[in-house]
């Protein structure tokens, strides 16, 4: 055999490493530009930085952080989930529905869940097994299933009796809310998912070529539907936690709440046709947003300058992102 | 003769990668101009700078004595410089007309006319002497007839320095002669042409000088004169002498592993049956669009077969998914590195562990960090993969050591019968070397290969036994000492 001197090893390695010190520098920028923020929205907005409004930021990104936990999934697949909303409002209502007649609050969680999990099951099913584009498989579930949540409830809120059920989004634990601690361990696991599991490199993969991936044997048809039934479930568990809050299951609730779920994981570095997407970024996508809503509710701006402002920042995160890929 | 192009003193900084280091090239009008050389000498990034693309950070380009500025693609092809890509860049869905005349549509007032269209799309395809109906889809057109549109859009624009990047690739016998036989047309046109490739006969019979290129370097220019000195080239392009690339290796071989029973489906118009035993490499040799590839897809669970059945070592396959395929083991590295093989935006390591990494992995969920990143160092080190690091994103790597990492995921699998789809194409000398090396420690292993091949030398050179198909048949069965070229070739022929 004859060892070719010119091949592998034979580029230096200080260049590589001056590389990956500069892509790691510029992987993250967005966490840089969500510190400078941070700290620009403490010193200028009065009653930003205070123990009393962190808490309620982080409480009031909860929502959408878990969901975007797993859209970063959806996503990193190549695929999208615009039904998460109505998933929320139909887990609340579920749960909320069966809370009361069984006075049981396990099982009326346990219903919320599962039945976000069933629509996921569903969207999945739908993506995977029929090859229906996701956008319109799951626009056609998040009119389906935001139906069913009006069904279920008679069209209105369904008020929750049991005390133990309010008492899962009202209590906390060492100064934050139970909200936010599942807020925090769903980002956790899914973290864990995406970088330390098979089954979150196979996801990136699929989102990165589906055909490479099916000829070099992965399970593709399954991993899309467990991406869905997650979604689901997450989202189902979201709505649930929403539910408690309120002590109200309402069908009416966070209509256009997918679309932040997907601007913060674009503001955080997801790749819309799959294949890329990182954890941290996902997390600074969602707490960017939660502090420039936060920061104007704070500073009274009007709510229809608020639509403008969260265009403008999805915007200027999209051509960031582009210009520094160059 | 006063030169058509010059570059002069060109360089190209990728990264801590230097891909052109002060490179010079001088292309007279009327002449066929070589350039060959390894994977990663240059080759892509010149045609890069020509094509506008890619910016130089030292150096000029002169088009007939006057500088030019390419800032844009659009720049090059305004200059008159048009490159025909190994990857066409065509739309499949728009009609060939249409294609042809992308960006330069004949209209009034913006309304499209189509007749024109039509017309001067007719009188095109007329000049090239292709029988292509104007308004047929070029989806559904041969890979050889694309690229004839190809140079149809390069003529339309009246292109004066063309460049070919390995044009003869995925083009069969008869599309190859067509394309040598337009190449000396456009010759004897006085246009100035480029001709990048990796095959000596090619050289031999079309180019009128070759520059060799080695690692971003200009090597040396070869004037033809009596005939290229093929170990002279060889030499310029590795930096050293080579005799024998293939090194075959003979080996006793064991019972049957591989077992086709009358398999039948899209693409094959007879069916197929075939035996292969422990240890063996069968060469598949055929024309583009014998049914070589689709029987390789039906072998490994990629397109279901309509009837038959699979044995792998005495075991029958479920073929419905080359997840099954692989579990029962057997597996198909495919040719089509960017639709099929690779996951471009992932990491080198990420596209070596995408199929074996579930062996390592803790309760079939945990990542082994540690056995993926020495799996990926292994075979980076075995075939010699060129990349700054296992973590670097595969896109970044030049097409040969893009096949070299695909090939480096199967023999990561377990398996026992390997299918092998043009598994050097678009591989330099040297790494081919080492990759045939592979083989055959696979085969002394006990593997069974079965390598799809349409270079004719390298089928006899590494073979055990050729299976030759022809249109969608299985033709011919010849052993290795039978396999000589001119046989080989005959069954191939259409009659």
């Amino acid at each position: 055999m004859i060892a070719s001197p010119e091949s592998s090893n034979d580029l230096p390695n200080s260049g590589f490493e001056a590389r990956s010190l500069a892509s790691k520098l510029s992987g993250s920028g967005i966490v840089i530009a969500f510190l400078i923020l941070f700290v620009l929205l403490s010193a200028l907005v009065p009653n930003f930085f205070t123990v009393r409004n962190v808490q309620g930021l982080l409480l009031s990104v909860s929502l959408i952080g878990c969901i975007a936990a797993t859209m970063m999934f959806v996503l990193a697949l190549g695929e999208v989930d615009l039904s998460v909303a109505s998933i929320v409002a139909f887990a609340g209502v579920v749960a909320a529905t069966v809370t009361t007649f069984a006075e049981s609050v396990v099982l009326g969680v346990a219903a919320g869940v599962l039945a976000g999990a069933a629509v996921g099951l569903f969207n999945g099913a739908v993506v995977a097994a029929f090859r229906i584009n996701s956008l319109i498989a799951t626009l056609a579930t998040m009119e389906i299933v935001r139906g069913l949540a009006y069904i279920t409830s008679s069209g209105d809120a369904v008020i929750v009796g049991e005390p133990g059920f309010f008492e899962i989004g009202a209590s906390s634990f060492l100064g934050l809310s139970v909200p936010i601690w599942i807020n925090i361990v769903v980002f956790a696991i899914f973290g864990w998912l995406l970088n330390y599991s098979v089954f979150g490199r196979n996801v990136l993969a699929i989102g990165g070529n589906a055909e490479a991936s099916r000829l070099a044997g992965l399970p593709v048809t399954r991993i899309r539907i467990v991406v869905f039934v997650l979604q689901g479930a997450v989202a189902g568990l979201a709505g649930v936690l929403l539910a408690s809050r309120m002590s109200l299951g309402d069908p009416k609730t966070s209509i256009g709440l997918e679309l932040g779920v997907i601007s913060a994981c674009v503001l955080g570095g997801v790749s819309l046709t799959g294949g890329i997407a990182t954890i941290s970024g996902v997390i600074v996508g969602v707490l960017i947003m939660g502090c420039v809503q936060n920061a104007m509710s704070l500073l009274n701006v009007p709510t229809f300058y608020q639509y403008l402002v969260r265009g403008a920042i999805l915007l200027l995160a999209v051509l960031f992102d582009r210009w520094r890929r160059r | 003769m006063d030169p058509a192009l010059v570059l002069e003193d060109v360089s190209v900084q990728y990264g801590p990668v230097r891909a052109l280091d002060h490179v010079s090239l001088k292309v007279r009008p009327g002449e066929v101009h070589g350039l060959m050389g390894e994977n990663g000498a240059g080759k892509s990034t010149l045609l890069k700078v020509l094509s506008g693309v890619v910016r130089p950070e030292t150096g000029r380009i002169l088009l007939n004595g006057v500088p030019q500025q390419f800032s844009r693609a659009r720049d090059a092809i305004d200059a008159g410089v048009s490159i025909i890509y190994q990857e066409l860049h065509l739309v499949p869905e728009l009609s060939v007309a249409e294609n042809l005349l992308l960006g330069h549509m004949p209209s009034r007032l913006g309304a499209l006319n189509r007749r024109e269209m039509l017309h001067r799309a007719r009188k095109e395809l007329e000049r090239l002497g292709e029988p292509i109906d104007p308004k047929a889809k070029v989806g559904t057109l041969s890979i050889g007839q694309r690229q004839m549109l190809e140079i149809g859009k390069a003529l339309l624009r009246d292109a004066r320095v063309l460049a070919f990047d390995e044009p003869t690739s995925s083009l069969s016998v008869r599309e190859t002669e067509r394309l040598t036989h337009i190449i000396r047309q456009l010759r004897a046109e006085g246009r100035a042409i480029i001709y990048v490739t990796h095959r000596m006969n090619e050289v031999d019979e079309l180019c009128d000088r070759v520059t060799v290129f080695r690692d971003g370097r200009h090597i040396c220019v070869l004037e033809k004169g009596a005939g290229f000195d093929r170990n002279e080239l060889v030499a310029a392009m590795i930096g050293r002498r080579v005799e024998d690339v293939y090194g075959y290796r003979s080996r006793a071989l064991g019972p049957v592993q591989l077992e086709v029973d009358e398999i039948e489906g899209p693409g094959l118009r007879k069916p197929v049956s075939l035996k292969a035993r422990k240890g063996e490499i069968v060469g598949l040799f055929g024309l583009v669009g014998a049914g070589r590839t689709e029987l390789a897809k039906l072998l490994c669970g990629a397109v279901r077969p309509a009837r038959g059945a699979i044995r792998v070592a005495e075991r029958t396959l479920r073929v419905d998914s080359p997840r099954h395929a692989i579990a029962s083991g057997i597996a198909l590295a495919p040719e089509d590195r960017k639709q099929e093989g690779l996951v471009l935006g992932a990491s080198v390591s990420d596209n070596v562990n995408l199929s074996c990494r579930r062996h390592q992995a803790r309760f079939g969920l945990m990542r082994n960090l540690k056995a993926e990143r020495e799996v990926a160092r292994e075979y980076v080190r075995k075939l010699s993969i060129k990349t700054p690091s296992e973590e670097t994103p595969v896109m970044n790597l030049s097409g040969g050591n893009q096949q070299k990492v695909i090939l480096a995921r199967y023999l990561a699998e377990r398996i026992d019968v390997f299918v092998l789809d043009e598994p050097t194409r678009g591989v330099d000398v040297g790494a081919r070397k080492q990759i045939y090396d592979l083989l055959f420690d696979l085969a002394e292993a006990g593997k069974t290969l079965l390598i799809i091949s349409s270079d004719l030398a390298e089928v006899t050179g590494i073979a055990d036994r050729v299976l030759v198909m022809r249109g969608g048949a299985l033709v011919g069965d010849v052993p290795r000492e039978d396999a000589t070229p001119e046989r080989l070739v005959r069954l191939a022929l259409p009659n």
